[in-house]
């Protein structure tokens, strides 16, 4: 390292910028379960942990010793700003020896004179190659290490095991039953001695992410073969019980009969109910809010009325449907005539690819093609089609909207009809530039505030209604609302979230569970592995339930 | 049983009826009927279905679902036990099915490739039938490109039939390596898998393959890329420890540097976590033999295996099959472990040997293994000759440690067992077992003296008489060591065991090695004056004969050297000397290699006209005068000029003689 250079340690060097964001990157891609607002990693030697005779510089990075290193009684030690996190799994970090004469490097509990010889203490000592485990005495483990050697220490803390690696090559177990909460530390004892520390500032010299990768694949397949015995009938019946409460939650009434008659069970719910729910799910989707609270005033009497804030939360999605142009308050001004009630524009099915960890789709879809609005398909029974084809079997292919529908990979259906959509420049313009059209929205905004004024003075103030409604009112400052720092509410996408609320709320007054079983399960599978962390079990990070939603 | 051949036999019958359909029919309930069971494939195949299959398979009229049918029934028949095989074989299977493979109808060619498939990987399937017909490799070739399945046959196929340098050059120079290469990125695992294999087998031991190897891209990358991928810990082991085989193989014919990264930090260490307890045993054989291939001429490689994951320590697991809990618990594992006790026995004294061949402190390491020493004695008086050639492997690559000679090799008494081995083994061992003798009778080695007493000279001698190079010269090499700085007694026994005549034999050999040990032999028998007065007078006309044929026969420096130092001994004799003084002939040749060009050459022969002026008694006034005569001090007076420091003191001093 020659930066010696006055303003290279500055922050605001763009080198050490760069630096930082590849620190960052690797140490989520080597810890991705690791929550570092809970368990922060280490990413350099801690300042105030450290005796006198430590020097540290570059970041923090460098130690030298500068002691007078006359006997054991001069070692010195420093650890890292924080102890190893259990949900890293697995852990490693490396030590450069830039400067002969290092004797001691360890990853320890409490702060002591040289690492290994203090209770909870490990270390590996580069003038014998031995390994101290808690006490003076070594142990004969490795080869020595000198001025140029890489050493590297690696902390498995799904097995609380630790090996050290030389240059690159594992040198084998030093430690077995391993206590948590582990510091990287390195001691030193003689005068000129400088190391330099890498917690992911540069690539390792080990191949820490091929073990990584063996651990993972040792983890899957432990899950993968996790003994059932007798209970297979058990656990079908389960699994069955799983997917039919999930398509009939979700309105997939043709779906779920026919998978009760394949599997021979029994749906809890009546035929016409899920029929009802999947109807006003349908006209939420398709961005008609307005029919669909009307719907539910008919088909569920009072139960708006007991959840204002649900019914206030809706007709704010329906004053953004109405500058979206897609609401049926503001589509009975169009030119063309408004479509029949029954061919529904768009079936849940339809509702937009969801595109969070996507930003290309999403831009794409406030670009010059309006590939997210409703759709008239060809066939009458849509529904049936569309399911048949390109459902992925309800399991949600983005983690991140787990809790609403799955998504479907109908991308290529989208574009194709895209073409062929007669009203995709009309529907550009705000309120589908109809001018009766704008005025009826801002009327029913007007509505809407007083809506929000009248919930006030009867609940109290609510922060996030505020919001809502200013976020809502923000598009009309827009020319282009599609094309604004708001414009993200415009996103169909958007609808999911009232739906699904909307959604539950209908079932829980029916007395059904308002969460279908499989995202229970899956929300206490996530929860499970969070607490695995925080029990220091390390194996979490490798059973994320991520990795197992495709 | 009756019962069951009658149903047999109306089966074979059914082969036979006129009607093509009903054909059809019997042999598709045939196939049903014989699918797993082996009784009935034994059957089948005494009642004669096979040539009647193959008579359908080969018939012209055949429709060619009757054919394909055919080759399923012959394919599941192969499937059964080795005698079906035989009997297929015998059959001429192997022509039928080969030329079965010119349709043009995939199924069948898949089905045919399926049945070769199935009698090739048999041992008792003799592979030299592939390669018979010399158009069949070409036109497999050609049909690696029609579908996965091809391709896994096929691959499958060569793997197994390619066991000889010939066979890779036949598959190489067919293209083998731009056919296959492209499918080790196959979607297909089984056929990555199998390209894999069949490349470890084609770069074994082959520069030819190798250094093609390493030049060839596959979708962009080079091809040792590809293998290092195929390393990752995630993968299945048997593909890691193919794609190390492959590599490892590349490796020791040169194509890749042993100091190359992905040798030293991926082969390697994945060798190695093959040989640990987690892997299966089978896994664990191969693993120890291949990295002690690996690492065997390279101590850095040594060096970086013996500190990598306790191998050392690891390896001393691999004694300890069949295990105490297995022998009382689960007769099934017992047996698979007993199976296995050798295999696993030999490859560890391999990898042990390899590892301690070149370090000392890595010998160390290792006879401080639990029970090392122990393990090795009685590892060479086991039954199987694989484990006694390891283990003597590994004994002789611990012996050259002066510290181990000195130490743990006399405390255990290895010289005894060793001594039995060499009784009655095969060459291969006698080999081994004698080059480590030479360490043992080093003279610093405790061991020597007892070996002495052993009687082990004849052995030795009759080792010289051997057929084979390497044992010639390591019997001559023992006595050389035996002879260095002995006694009378042992000398006289070994010039009277060897026999003069043998002697000159020796001095003769074609091979350069046991010419220039022999000449050690003589130089150690003639040291100390009384020595070499004693043998030179009983000897001498013979030893000074061979000593002129060898000053003018063609030989390289080192041995004309040597044998100037013979010379040089003997003028060191008090007796001896006259015989050099008496023979004219040898003085020119002396004068003549003070003059030559090679300073080593002068050096010597200075040396030996140095002796001969040595004036210690009074007959030195007659000697120098000749010298002088024949116009030895010219050459000396000139030899203080010259550039050899050694060579100029030398004659410095041969001069002071003279003044003296």
């Amino acid at each position: 390292m020659a930066e010696l250079g006055a303003g290279s340690l500055l922050l605001g060097d763009p080198a050490f910028n760069y630096q930082e964001a590849e620190l960052n990157e690797r140490l989520k891609r080597l810890y991705p379960a690791v929550n570092e607002d809970e368990t922060p990693l280490p990413r350099s030697w801690s300042p105030k942990d450290k005796y006198s005779y430590i020097g540290l510089s570059q970041n923090n990075l460098r130690v030298h010793y500068k002691g007078h290193g006359k006997n054991h009684k001069d070692a010195a030690s420093v650890r890292a700003t924080h102890p190893i996190p259990a949900a890293c799994g697995i852990y490693y970090f490396e030590v450069k020896i830039v400067s002969k004469g290092l004797d001691f490097l360890s990853s320890l509990l409490p702060l002591s004179p040289i690492p290994g010889w203090d209770k909870h203490s490990y270390g590996y000592h580069g003038d014998d190659g031995h390994s101290f485990c808690s006490s003076g005495t070594g142990q004969p483990y490795g080869p020595t290490f000198t001025t140029g050697d890489v050493i590297g220490c690696c902390v498995n803390l799904i097995n609380n095991t630790c090996f050290y690696t030389k240059n690159g090559i594992s040198l084998g177990v030093a430690f077995t039953d391993l206590p948590p909460n582990l510091y990287p530390t390195v001691g030193l004892q003689t005068p000129g001695e400088i190391v330099d520390a890498n917690f992911g500032q540069q690539p390792f010299v080990f191949d820490i992410e091929d073990y990584m990768s063996e651990w993972r694949a040792k983890i899957h397949g432990m899950i993968a073969r996790f003994p059932i015995g007798e209970r297979l009938g058990e656990w079908q019946a389960v699994l069955q019980n799983m997917v039919s409460t999930y398509l009939v939650h979700h309105g997939y009434c043709a779906t779920a009969t026919a998978f009760a008659r394949a599997t021979e069970t029994l749906i809890q719910e009546d035929q016409t109910s899920i029929k009802n729910r999947q109807r006003i799910q349908k006209l939420v989707l398709a961005g008609r809010v307005g029919e669909a609270i009307e719907a539910t005033q008919q088909l569920y009497p009072g139960l708006l009325e007991h959840n204002p804030n649900l019914l206030f939360m809706l007709k704010c999605r329906q004053f953004v449907e109405m500058v979206n142009g897609t609401d049926s308050e503001v589509r009975c001004f169009s030119i063309r005539s408004p479509k029949s009630q029954d061919s529904y524009p768009g079936s849940p099915s339809l509702s937009p690819r969801h595109g969070a960890t996507n930003p290309n789709l999403h831009s794409a879809g406030k670009g010059n093609t309006p590939s997210h609005l409703p759709i008239h398909l060809p066939s009458v029974d849509s529904e049936m089609e569309i399911e048949a084809e390109h459902y992925t079997n309800g399991v949600a292919e983005n983690p991140s909207a787990r809790i609403m529908n799955g998504t479907y990979k109908h991308q290529e259906i989208l574009q194709a009809q895209d073409i062929s959509l007669e009203d995709s420049c009309a529907s550009r313009q705000l309120c589908g530039g109809n001018q009766a059209a704008t005025e009826r929205m801002i009327q029913f905004g007007r509505e809407l505030q007083g809506l929000n004024e009248q919930l006030c003075r009867e609940y109290g103030k609510n922060v996030t209604h505020k919001k809502m409604l200013q976020d809502a009112f923000s598009l009309l400052a827009y020319s282009d609302p599609w094309n604004c720092p708001v414009g993200q509410q415009l996103d169909p996408m958007q609808r999911e979230n009232i739906c699904s609320a909307l959604n539950s709320a209908i079932l829980e007054s029916q007395n059904l569970p308002k969460q279908p079983p499989l995202m229970l399960a899956l929300g206490q599978a996530t929860e499970c592995v969070q607490l695995m962390a925080r029990v220091r079990s390390g194996s979490c990070s490798f059973a994320r339930v991520d990795n197992f939603l495709h | 049983m009756q019962e069951v051949t009658a149903t047999s036999r109306h089966y074979v019958d059914r082969l036979f009826h006129p009607d093509p359909q009903k054909v059809l029919q019997g042999v598709i309930d045939m196939k049903n009927a014989v699918i797993g069971n082996n009784k009935q494939k034994a059957n089948l195949i005494v009642l004669g279905a096979v040539p009647r299959l193959l008579y359908l398979l080969q018939q012209g009229l055949s429709s060619s679902e009757l054919r394909t049918e055919c080759v399923v029934v012959l394919g599941s028949l192969a499937m059964g036990t080795e005698n079906n095989i035989k009997s297929l074989v015998d059959c001429h299977i192997i022509p039928a099915l080969l030329q079965g493979l010119v349709c043009p109808d995939l199924v069948f060619i898949e089905a045919c490739l399926r049945c070769l498939r199935t009698v090739f990987i048999s041992p008792v399937t003799p592979v030299q039938l592939l390669y018979t017909d010399p158009t069949v490799i070409p036109h497999l070739m050609s049909l690696l490109s029609r579908s996965p399945r091809t391709q896994d046959y096929i691959t499958q196929i060569f793997s197994h039939c390619c066991k000889s340098p010939e066979h890779q050059t036949v598959l190489f120079n067919h293209g083998a390596i731009q056919n296959i290469a492209p499918m080790l990125i196959s979607l297909s695992y089984k056929v990555r898998m199998q390209a894999l294999k069949c490349f470890s087998v084609l770069a074994y031991e082959n520069t030819q393959v190798s250094m093609t190897l390493v030049n060839v891209l596959v979708d962009g990358d080079l091809l040792s890329q590809v293998f290092v991928r195929m390393l990752q810990r995630n993968l299945p082991i048997e593909m890691q420890l193919t794609a190390a085989k492959c590599l490892t193989y590349m490796c020791r014919a040169g194509a890749i540097r042993t100091d190359d990264r992905c040798i030293v930090l991926k082969t390697l260490p994945c060798l190695v976590r093959m040989c640990s307890k987690e892997r299966l045993l089978e896994e664990r054989v191969e693993g120890a033999e291949t990295l002690a291939y690996l690492m065997e001429p390279d101590v850095e490689l040594q060096r970086i295996a013996s500190v990598t994951d306790h191998l050392v320590a690891m390896l001393a697991d691999y004694f300890k099959y069949p295990s105490s809990v297995s022998a009382i618990t689960d007769i099934k594992r017992l047996d698979h472990d007993l199976k296995h006790a050798h295999e696993l026995r030999q490859a560890a004294f391999k990898l042990y040997a390899s590892l301690g061949s070149n370090d000392e402190d890595i010998r160390k390491k290792i006879t401080e293994t639990e029970n090392m020493m122990d393990r090795i004695v009685s590892g060479l008086s086991e039954s199987s000759i694989k484990v006694r050639l390891a283990a003597v492997r590994c004994l002789h690559s611990l012996s050259r440690s002066v510290q181990q000679l000195r130490t743990s090799f006399h405390d255990h008494a290895v010289w005894k067992p060793l001594m039995k081995l060499l009784q009655n083994a095969p060459d291969e061992v006698l080999v081994m077992a004698s080059s480590t003798l030479c360490n043992l009778l080093l003279e610093f080695s405790p061991s020597k003296e007892p070996i002495l007493e052993s009687g082990v000279v004849e052995l030795l001698c009759s080792l010289t008489q051997s057929d084979s190079p390497a044992l010639r010269v390591n019997g001559i090499w023992a006595l050389m060591n035996m002879a260095f700085q002995a006694d009378q007694k042992v000398k006289g026994e070994i010039v009277r065991a060897l026999g003069t005549e043998q002697l000159f034999r020796l001095l003769s050999d074609p091979d350069t090695n046991v010419l220039m040990k022999t000449l050690g032999l003589l130089r150690n028998l003639l040291s100390t004056r009384p020595h070499i007065d004693q043998i030179m007078s009983s000897h001498g006309k013979q030893i000074m004969q061979a000593v002129t044929l060898i000053l003018e026969g063609e030989h390289s420096i080192e041995v004309k050297e040597q044998t100037l130092c013979i010379l040089a001994n003997i003028a060191d004799g008090n007796t001896a000397k006259e015989l050099i003084m008496t023979n004219d002939d040898i003085l020119q040749k002396i004068k003549y290699y003070m003059g030559h060009s090679n300073a080593k050459l002068q050096l010597a022969a200075t040396f030996c006209i140095s002796n001969l002026i040595w004036n210690e008694e009074g007959s030195c006034q007659e000697r120098q005068d000749k010298l002088r005569e024949l116009g030895f001090v010219d050459i000396l007076h000139k030899l203080t000029q010259a550039l050899d420091p050694n060579l100029c003191e030398r004659a410095k001093t041969a001069m002071q003689h003279y003044l003296a």
